[in-house]
């Protein structure tokens, strides 16, 4: 091995776990969300030195970019709750004090400490343990992947696998996706915006200049797939990523999209995944098992409806709630809804 | 061939100090806006250098392309991104440093 390499993977391998450390032990969330962030961009790398570029893609676009960006939203709702709650909150805590005597509290912490780290080693033992029962298939299935892939109708192994041998898996995590929007929109509803954060002409004019090539960015991610790395959740990810750059600038497009719109650009991914799934069973295959001549088309026409609704979903996340009916909408000036809506077609 | 190769490497060597020191300005220097000062100038030019490096050794036109958008993105998000924590900064009141 070329040895500047061996030393910059030796470099990673030793970041990775202090950066995570830091991580967990920093008292200061936004000092953690920072970690996590750089956490994902290092773990990315580790992908790319590791041979796999799809997953590298991955966890850069949504492992340390949009989930930073959902936890720095969160931490903004959480300090915002706080300064509305602290006077009460610190009455409670007071009253608190006040009802458990000091040496009990002290007590109970090398106790609580002594159980997490008995549950921490027995885990540890258990996971070691199955590993090593695990039996070992030299190469694992890749031989068997590269045999088949004539029949895929794709010719990057892993879009074979994810979306053909494995399909269903793909169903089953768009559905997750899925479920995790309508758990967020069943809970609460788009936060006010906040006046001091109007945009300046600076992030406006950013946002015109890079949502367009966002956007083509995702359609290139997709197409590529079949061949190379990418697919639908990177190129949905980067969709999704200019939904948040536009919910940040605020961007009257956002705003104006209809609540209804977005609930069918929700709906529109899994719901075509699903079709598609049964379709297949009753053209005589099994689940997702496509036609042998169409399958390209078919992972192709899946993958682009399955990113755009994968786009519109995490930027819904990250808008956290569902957007105001316009029933419900008391001035015009409500707080931006989710999605980046018309313009995610253009693949 | 060759010798692109190696003029490649010395513009990937000149880019590296710009930013070595990036880092250590973001390190050391005193408040934010200082701060935010020697990471955008020392990241822009260090992977101006890094680019032009990569360019040189490349081996087709499309990569040469792509690295170039590389380097426009990474400018202007950059420069973006300087620009809004620094008036973020300006609106929390946040007095640049002086020496007195």
């Amino acid at each position: 091995m070329n040895p500047v390499m061996a030393f910059f993977d030796i470099i990673l391998v030793l970041a990775l776990p202090w950066l995570g450390w830091r991580l967990l032990a920093s008292p200061d969330l936004f000092r953690a969300v920072v970690l996590f962030m750089s956490l994902g961009l290092l773990m990315s790398l580790t992908w790319v030195r590791l041979h796999a570029p799809d997953v590298a893609l991955a966890e850069a676009a949504i492992g340390a970019g949009l989930t930073g960006a959902l936890f720095l939203s969160a931490l903004r709702r959480l300090e915002r709750l706080q300064n509305s709650e602290r006077r009460l909150d610190d009455a409670e805590k007071r009253e608190e004090e006040r009802q458990i005597p000091p040496e009990k509290r002290r007590r109970a912490k090398p106790v609580a400490y002594g159980l997490a780290l008995l549950l921490l080693v027995v885990f540890m033992l258990l996971l070691g343990w199955s590993l090593l029962k695990t039996p070992v298939s030299p190469g694992g299935l890749g031989p068997e992947v590269a045999v088949q892939m004539g029949r895929t109708g794709v010719q990057s192994q892993v879009t074979a696998v994810l979306l053909n041998f494995r399909g269903y898996d793909t169903l089953l995590e768009v559905m997750v996706l899925f479920l995790a929007a309508l758990g967020v929109w069943s809970l609460t509803r788009v936060g006010q915006p906040l006046q001091e954060e109007v945009s300046g002409p600076v992030l406006a004019s950013l946002v015109r200049m890079l949502v367009p090539l966002m956007i083509i960015v995702a359609g290139y991610l997709v197409w590529i797939g079949s061949s190379r790395a990418g697919g639908a959740f990177q190129g949905g990810a980067v969709l999704a990523a200019a939904g948040v750059l536009l919910l940040l600038a605020n961007a009257t497009v956002v705003r104006q999209i209809p609540s209804t719109l977005l609930r069918c650009a929700l709906v529109l991914g899994p719901l075509l995944f699903l079709l598609s799934a049964i379709a297949c069973m009753s053209i005589g295959g099994n689940l997702l098992e496509y036609p042998r001549q169409s399958a390209g088309a078919w992972i192709l026409l899946i993958e682009s409806v399955t990113a755009f609704s994968i786009g519109v979903t995490l930027a819904a996340l990250y808008a956290g709630g569902r957007p105001f009916e316009p029933s419900a909408l008391e001035e015009t000036s409500g707080e931006s809804s989710a999605g980046d809506g018309e313009e995610g077609e253009g693949k | 061939m060759t010798f692109f190769h190696g003029l490649g490497t010395v513009c990937i060597l000149i880019g590296v100090p710009f930013f070595v020191s990036g880092t250590i300005g973001l390190l050391r220097f005193p408040d934010i806006y200082t701060r935010l000062h020697a990471l955008t100038k020392a990241d822009n030019v260090g992977l101006g250098f890094v680019v032009l490096g990569l360019a040189l050794q490349a081996e087709e036109w499309n990569t040469v392309a792509r690295l170039l958008l590389i380097w426009l993105l990474v400018l202007i998000a950059s420069s973006a991104s300087c620009h809004l924590v620094a008036r973020a900064a300006l609106q929390k009141k946040i007095q640049p440093w002086s020496r007195s």
